[in-house]
């Protein structure tokens, strides 16, 4: 993390480099997430991972470049800096837990349902019901 | 009482109080929260993905043409708010009215474009009760448009105030924290683009 002044001062420059810059990365990756996901033909996962993977390169040059996330209020504390970057990583920690949780517990739920549908044919009436119940708007 | 310290002039004017200190810092955890309420909206859509019911697929609705357009307006609005701060910083009222202005011209086109998207997938059969899928989609794209048009009144009415009282310690952490919302826009259309619309385009395709 670099001197909070040092990133403070240097705003008083003429042509703000730190944001053209940002800009530039941002389209750029931008431009890569779309080839990946439609010119290159790797298996969906490999393309979720890729793009994902640039969704957040991306978030972090907007929180470095364009918001300032690290720079502190106070002259000689980098407290604030530090305060604000840790929030904000804890806020993705739970954002990633509660989506990356939300996904896994869903599909796994349904690789069980799926697999017990298959060799439950001769069940009894109650089980098909109850799949029913669950999976009746499933298309 | 806290304009009254004592600043060397490099110290930017929205630090220079302490209740602009402290609200920038407060507006920073705020952002934490408003992570945390749009990764459950992004939760219930991803868990959503495939059930479209009877309804039209995001395969046949999405147009890749539309969401480009939208997330170049937004991130060109994003570059622009970065630059209208860096005007401010250098004490230049009249950059950051400009730059400002074009930042929420921005906003409105993407605005405009969302508003256009959502009609067409309307008249195309696909509305909030359409299928859960389609639920999942407009609110955490339409909590995301609600965001933005908060962002453009609130900034807008900032922008009135900068005009009557000036560049003060006070007005300009305000300016300050409604750029840093701004900013935390297009942090959330990055994931919007990735993980409704590409993510949407590529598992249904294949």
């Amino acid at each position: 993390m670099a001197n909070p002044q040092d990133s403070l001062s240097r705003e008083h420059g003429g042509i703000p480099w730190k944001h053209v810059i940002g800009y530039l990365l941002s389209i750029i990756l931008t431009a890569l997430a779309l080839w990946v996901t439609f010119e290159t033909g790797f298996s969906t996962r490999t393309i979720l991972i890729i793009i994902f993977i640039f969704a957040f390169l991306q978030a972090a040059l907007q929180l470095l470049m364009f918001m300032h996330m690290t720079e502190s209020s106070e002259k000689k504390s980098k407290l604030t800096g530090q305060t604000q970057t840790g929030n904000i990583l804890f806020a993705a920690f739970i954002a990633i837990v509660i989506v990356a949780g939300s996904v896994w517990v869903m599909s796994a739920g349904h690789a069980e349902h799926d697999h017990h549908k298959m060799d439950s044919k001769t069940h009894d009436m109650k089980m098909d019901g109850d799949m029913k119940m669950d999976h009746g708007d499933h298309k | 009482m806290a304009h009254a310290e004592v600043h060397d002039h490099n110290t930017p004017l929205e630090y220079q109080s302490e209740t602009g200190r402290l609200n920038i810092l407060g507006f920073w955890i705020f952002l934490g929260a408003e992570i945390a309420l749009f990764s459950t909206l992004f939760a219930t859509y991803l868990v959503l993905m495939f059930r479209t019911a009877d309804g039209p697929t995001p395969h046949e609705l999405f147009e890749l043409k539309g969401v480009l357009i939208e997330t170049f307006l937004l991130l060109t609005s994003s570059f622009t708010c970065g630059i209208a701060i860096h005007e401010m910083r250098r004490r230049n009222r009249k950059g950051l009215f400009t730059w400002m202005i074009i930042t929420l011209a921005l906003g409105a086109g993407f605005l405009g474009y969302e508003i256009y998207e959502f009609v067409t997938y309307v008249h195309e059969g696909a509305a909030l009760g359409t299928s859960a899928f389609w639920s999942g989609f407009f609110v955490i794209v339409g909590t995301h448009g609600l965001h933005v048009t908060m962002g453009i009144a609130w900034i807008t009415l900032i922008l009135i105030q900068v005009a009557r009282r000036g560049l003060t310690p006070q007005t300009s952490a305000k300016v300050f924290i409604s750029s840093l919302y701004w900013h935390f826009l297009d942090v959330v259309w990055i994931f919007i683009f990735t993980a409704v619309y590409l993510t949407g385009m590529v598992l249904h395709n294949g």
